[in-house]
């Protein structure tokens, strides 16, 4: 139900009205637009999102399977002191990608060690330590690239669909209550001047046929 | 803008050890209190990757929906060693919703 809004019926507020419809329209269709944007890359991402979690989901599954065995076959205390003091460290960079405003992460990661061996993710000797353990490490760090795969997708689906609430939100404010208000108010102020109008033109006549009755008596 | 960032992981010691020789920062966390702190601490800090293991996760959901709406830290739910409670998905399937207002991914299922 559109509302009048509560103005003097002059023309001078008619134009500005007019003016502010205009730019309501134009806001509308830009808006629209960015929705329809966002919405098409945010299913875009969406769907990776998905597939991601359910590779991480599987790989993680098989990771925890394979620790669970080492923790089997070797000692608590034996583990957790191999894996006491990690040889690689890993340090990840953060920059934002700028999806239809809205900033999303990007994340690369290095991994620092003592050695430039890429094979040699092992944090200890392999006196003490059992075999599951080495299989399990290493099904660990064949995960962490999905991982982070994940963690940007997951981040920037989370934004975007905070973003496309928010422009639906003004979108539809902008098409169901503001452009019928104006459009409402608008048509008002045209009725009233154009009553203005024919009042004032009625009160001419009968100014007129006053005049010429005057005239007739006198002559 | 590049800035270098660190990785953490919060859930119970079992779950997160292997990530520990991974290079990450694991810290372990079982009650909902501990879970919480560690979570507000890290977020603080400049971690921009947050995993929690999902037992841990479903202990403080309104911590996590918090975060939810800033660029950082990106909070990820992650299956623990007892298995996927599907708390992960539920986020995904959540935001499609939010976002379409309908759940058009999940549906054929």
């Amino acid at each position: 139900m559109a509302n009048k809004l509560n103005v003097n019926p002059t023309r001078m507020v008619l134009t500005n009205l007019k003016r502010r419809l205009k730019v309501a329209r134009r806001g509308h269709k830009l808006l629209k637009d960015k929705r329809d944007e966002l919405m098409k890359k945010f299913l875009e991402i969406v769907r990776q999102n998905k597939e991601m979690r359910e590779k991480v989901e599987e790989m993680l599954q098989k990771a925890h399977s394979s620790f669970v065995m080492a923790r089997a076959v070797t000692p608590t205390e034996i583990i957790e002191e191999a894996l006491m003091f990690p040889k690689k460290k890993i340090s990840l960079e953060v920059s934002t990608k700028n999806i239809m405003s809205v900033d999303v992460p990007v994340l690369s990661f290095n991994t620092e060690g003592d050695s430039n061996d890429i094979g040699d993710i092992y944090p200890y000797g392999f006196a003490t330590t059992s075999g599951e353990l080495d299989v399990a490490i290493a099904t660990f760090s064949e995960v962490v690239p999905y991982m982070l795969r994940l963690a940007e997708l997951e981040k920037s689906a989370q934004l975007l669909a905070e973003e496309i609430e928010k422009t639906r939100r003004r979108v539809n404010a902008l098409e169901y209550v503001m452009i019928p208000n104006l459009n409402e108010t608008i048509k008002y102020i045209n009725m009233k001047l154009d009553e203005n109008e024919r009042g004032n033109l009625t009160r001419l006549m009968k100014v007129k046929d006053m005049m010429l009755e005057q005239a007739r008596q006198k002559g | 803008m590049i800035y270098m960032s660190k990785i953490g992981v919060i859930g119970d010691k079992d779950s997160i050890l292997g990530f520990k020789a991974l290079g990450f920062s694991v810290f372990p966390a079982v009650s909902k209190e501990d879970a919480e702190q560690k979570l507000n601490d890290l977020a603080k800090q400049d971690y921009a990757v947050i995993y929690i293991v999902e037992q841990t996760a479903q202990l403080v959901a309104d911590s996590i929906a918090q975060y939810k709406e800033q660029r950082f830290p990106a909070i990820i739910p992650i299956p623990g060693n007892q298995g996927s409670l599907g708390i992960g998905m539920q986020s995904v399937k959540a935001s499609v919703e939010k976002a379409v207002g309908a759940d058009i991914l999940f549906r054929e299922e």
